[in-house]
């Protein structure tokens, strides 16, 4: 399988490189967009997903991240100490100062001789890291890596983000690709200064620019990283079984492959944002996870990512055999979906911290 | 919880909050890994010993515990020590590790209703504490009922 | 050795003591028992304290009351065990009189718990556990003995309101206290009715957080000039693990059976020969847990000893006869030395009303998750 990798001129490491191991976790609670549209008063008809998982009281991006690799490592059987590298991607990072990475590789054991760093791009962190994994293991500096999005996304009170705003995340090892479960076959990145959503520093929630984030933003990048890389490595939308977007919402991966000619059902096995929202630097790798727990050997899967302001990675990949083996060994993404436990706005206050306790 | 408005010497203080830093980093293998002790007779404690409860010799070799294990007794918390407020309600247990050792732990993504003596439950590491809006957030092991492989 | 007696004992009502001050807690009790037994040269006092430097920011009580009290010089430190200070300072005292260092010693618990909110409390006084491995997860001292009340429960050894009964006996006998907090009898139906404090524990399952001060005055018997003097005869500490998880079994509270085998060999007494036994009833499940493990009760028939009503003052090993913790009030680090005072007025014939037919006691005040235990047998 792995002489099937064309050697063309996108990014792509001179060493085969690919997925050993993946691993999710989404928090255990639930609001409806039908409850958030009761508390505002809006059209329960119209919410832009059926729900948004919620974080538990203690839960937080790291130990989202935390769980994510753990059930990375429980799939690809790695000893921690021979990871090089721990990269987390995460717009919702606990500390402002004081990385989450390193908490991450102590919790899991990768300490001490490891490189661990923080990486934000909006909702792209997560594949930021992934292709600096790619990159680490192509080179031969390291024998694994390990690349995490991962947050706890907050959407302003009666914001349309509101309703999408979740929690939750994927961590995926990288090493060599004849130990990989999908070997990467080709990658290509794409961005540009494009203010369609943004935080300030000393500000909880973020300003986004309405239907900016749509046209020049999202699908402008995504369609045009995607394009890219197809047509970098001669393929097209019918050599891909599965196709993986970041997903704002419902319809928006869902135009995006409309664009690029991909058939819904192509789409659909990636695509939670219906149950879980919008989980930010989790979700592009949420959906390539949750591809990953069905597809066969011998498919291949493109994965696209958006990260407001603006960019995209893309990614084409191969499945191997080993993945019949390694994705029983954690919880696949479905597990975590049908753990839920609904919640109304009262709680949903609670949780997130939104009462004034002191 | 441990200090409180008035001085103790610690760290450093922020906004009257004791931030314990290097107590808390202290004890990191513990908390995130549950790393205790095994004894050369084969004895296992939890948290880590110098001397062994069953055969006195020391040292004792570090051992992390998988974190499986069953609930001997709990209870729910209504109301809370200092720091804890914003989980109530919250329950706590002694939980029977499978490998030995019993531990006192938090459960977590449980309703108290749901809890039963002799559940099975696994280790997740989660916020066991903020120090306030400024200080530390202190990491450590809760457990939680288990969560299957598939569908 | 020397033969120590108890030679003065005094009280104050336990309250929320709202208008009084630590020091003059203890001053007020103090000056009681220094009347009671009628000295004027103090050599020594031993001071049984847990929570001041927490919830008052004061610690070195030694010197802060033996000044307040006018002790001009003399030697005064403060013992701490947790709950079983005033235990622990009792010990103290009779050590330095039996061996001779010092004639006249006072021997005060006092804590004033009442000037902080209810959360400090309970952080406070769950500072007797492990702190970073019990309280650092959120466990606190009424959470842990819940969850072995639930599992006491759980093993068949009695019904929920089997328990309560320990809380009605105490209310009872507290009606005869004058310095009891909660003069008033309670049914198991009105305790059952109260909201969850730590489920399965009841709110009125618990001690009240009050303020407190008790004191006696400990001389040689050889120096007591007193026509019946009540004697202490058995003293003994016994430790266990700090971690009711770390014992191969939890419902066994070894520290209590070890001091009070040791206290009962010390005065050569059996179990037969005690006539009461103030236990450390901090909830319902302590007391039952406690007449097992001391012997009064087979495993897992502690609580039946409440529902036979042989824990009443006219059963046959009455427990808490002026109200005990739950009753009389819980100010933690003195709860030692009310035990002591409420028995030598027992062994006295002064207990008013609840007065028992009696020669022998013991009392027993506990640290923890019965981490540490210390029992005192007393005899006229």
């Amino acid at each position: 399988m792995l002489t099937e990798i064309v050697l063309g001129d996108d990014m792509k490491p001179n060493q085969h490189t690919g997925i050993v191991g993946y691993g999710v976790y989404i928090p255990r609670y639930r609001i409806s967009g039908c409850e958030i549209a009761r508390v505002w008063g809006q059209d329960a008809g119209s919410v832009p997903v059926q729900e948004k998982s919620v974080p538990g009281p203690d839960e937080d991006a790291i130990t989202i991240g935390i769980e994510a690799a753990q059930n990375a490592l429980k799939r690809a059987q790695v000893p921690p100490e021979k990871i090089a590298a721990v990269w987390a991607g995460s717009e919702s990072k606990p500390y402002a100062v004081k990385p989450s990475s390193s908490i991450i590789a102590e919790a899991i054991g990768a300490t001490p001789h490891v490189e661990a760093a923080d990486w934000e791009f909006a909702c792209k962190a997560g594949t930021e890291a992934m292709q600096a994994c790619f990159a680490l293991v192509g080179s031969g500096m390291g024998l694994y890596a390990l690349a995490l999005g991962i947050d706890t996304a907050q959407g302003r009170p009666a914001d349309p983000l509101e309703y999408t705003a979740a929690a939750g995340g994927a961590a995926f090892l990288i090493g060599k690709g004849e130990e990989s479960l999908a070997v990467l076959e080709a990658s290509h990145s794409y961005a540009s200064d494009t203010p369609d959503f943004f935080r300030r520093e000393s500000n909880r929630y973020p300003v986004h620019g309405s239907r900016f984030t749509g046209e020049p933003a999202y699908f402008h990048h995504v369609v045009q990283a995607a394009s890219e890389l197809m047509e970098d490595i001669g393929r097209t939308p019918e050599d891909y079984q599965y196709v993986v977007f970041h997903q704002p919402n419902t319809k928006f991966p869902l135009t995006a492959a409309k664009i690029l000619k991909f058939p819904p059902e192509k789409v659909k096995p990636g695509l939670i944002a219906p149950y879980i929202g919008n989980t930010y630097s989790g979700c592009s790798v949420l959906g390539l996870a949750a591809t990953l727990d069905i597809a066969s050997p011998g498919d291949r899967i493109l994965c696209v990512s958006y990260g407001s302001g603006a960019g995209s990675d893309a990614f084409s990949f191969i499945v191997t055999d080993l993945i019949e083996e390694r994705r029983m060994r954690a919880p696949h993404v479905s597990v975590y979906i049908e753990r839920r436990k609904a919640v109304d706005y009262a709680v949903y206050l609670k949780y997130t911290k939104a009462l004034v306790m002191r | 919880m441990y200090g409180g408005n008035c001085c103790h010497n610690n760290n450093s203080h922020i906004g009257g909050v004791n931030l314990e830093i290097s107590r808390n980093w202290r004890l990191r293998n513990q908390r995130y890994r549950l790393v205790g002790t095994e004894c050369g007779c084969g004895h296992r404690s939890f948290p880590p010993r110098r001397i062994c409860p069953t055969c006195r010799e020391n040292p004792q070799n570090p051992v992390q515990f998988s974190g499986t294990g069953t609930v001997y007794s709990y209870s729910t918390l209504y109301e809370a020590p200092e720091g804890f407020e914003q989980f109530i309600p919250y329950t706590v247990a002694l939980i029977d590790l499978d490998e030995g050792p019993m531990i006192s732990a938090q459960l977590t993504d449980v309703d108290p209703e749901d809890v039963a003596i002799g559940m099975r439950v696994e280790m997740v590491t989660r916020k066991l504490k903020e120090q306030g809006e400024s200080g530390l957030i202190v990491y450590g092991y809760k457990f939680r009922p288990i969560v299957g492989c598939y569908p | 050795m020397r033969e120590v007696v108890i030679a003065g004992v005094g009280q104050i009502a336990v309250r929320e003591h709202w208008e009084t001050s630590l020091r003059d807690l203890a001053y007020q009790s103090i000056k009681k028992a220094v009347s009671d037994a009628g000295t004027d040269s103090v050599d020594a006092l031993y001071i049984g304290n847990m929570l001041a430097g927490e919830l008052s920011g004061q610690e070195h009580l030694g010197a802060l009351i033996s000044d307040y009290c006018g002790f001009d010089g003399i030697e005064a430190v403060r013992i701490e065990a947790a709950a079983a200070s005033g235990g622990a300072a009792l010990r103290q005292g009779a050590m330095s009189v039996a061996c001779g260092l010092n004639d006249c010693v006072v021997v005060t618990g006092v804590e004033q718990m009442t000037d902080v909110l209810q959360d400090k409390v309970t952080a406070g006084l769950s500072l007797a556990l492990d702190t970073e491995y019990e309280l650092a997860s959120g466990i606190s001292l009424a959470a842990l003995f819940a969850i072995l009340t639930r599992r006491y429960v759980h093993e068949g050894c009695c019904s929920p309101e089997d328990l309560a009964l320990f809380c009605v006996n105490a209310q009872k006998n507290a009606v005869g206290n004058d310095y009891a907090m909660f003069r008033r009898e309670i049914t198991v139906d009105t305790i059952m009715r109260s909201p969850m404090a730590a489920d399965p524990i009841h709110v009125l399952e618990c001690p009240p957080v009050c303020d407190g001060s008790a004191s006696v005055v400990l001389l040689p018997a050889e120096k007591a000039d007193l026509e019946a003097p009540v004697k202490i005869t058995g003293s003994a500490v016994a430790t266990g693990t700090i971690g009711v998880n770390n014992r191969p079994d939890p419902l066994v509270f070894e520290s209590v059976r070890d001091s009070t085998e040791k206290a009962l060999r010390m005065a050569g007494k059996t179990r037969e020969d005690v006539d009461f036994y103030e236990l450390h009833d901090l909830f319902p499940v302590v007391a039952a847990l406690s007449l097992e493990a001391s012997g009064f009760a087979k495993k897992g028939e502690g609580a039946l000893m409440a529902r036979n009503g042989d824990i009443a003052l006219e059963g046959k090993i009455p427990i808490t006869t002026m109200g005990g913790c739950k009753a009389r009030g819980n100010p933690v680090g003195a709860c030692g030395i009310y035990q002591a005072a409420e028995a030598v007025l027992q062994l006295r014939q002064q207990a008013g009303k609840n007065q028992l037919p009696c020669e022998v006691g013991m009392i027993q005040c506990m640290g923890g998750t019965a981490a540490t235990t210390i029992t005192h047998i007393l005899e006229v």
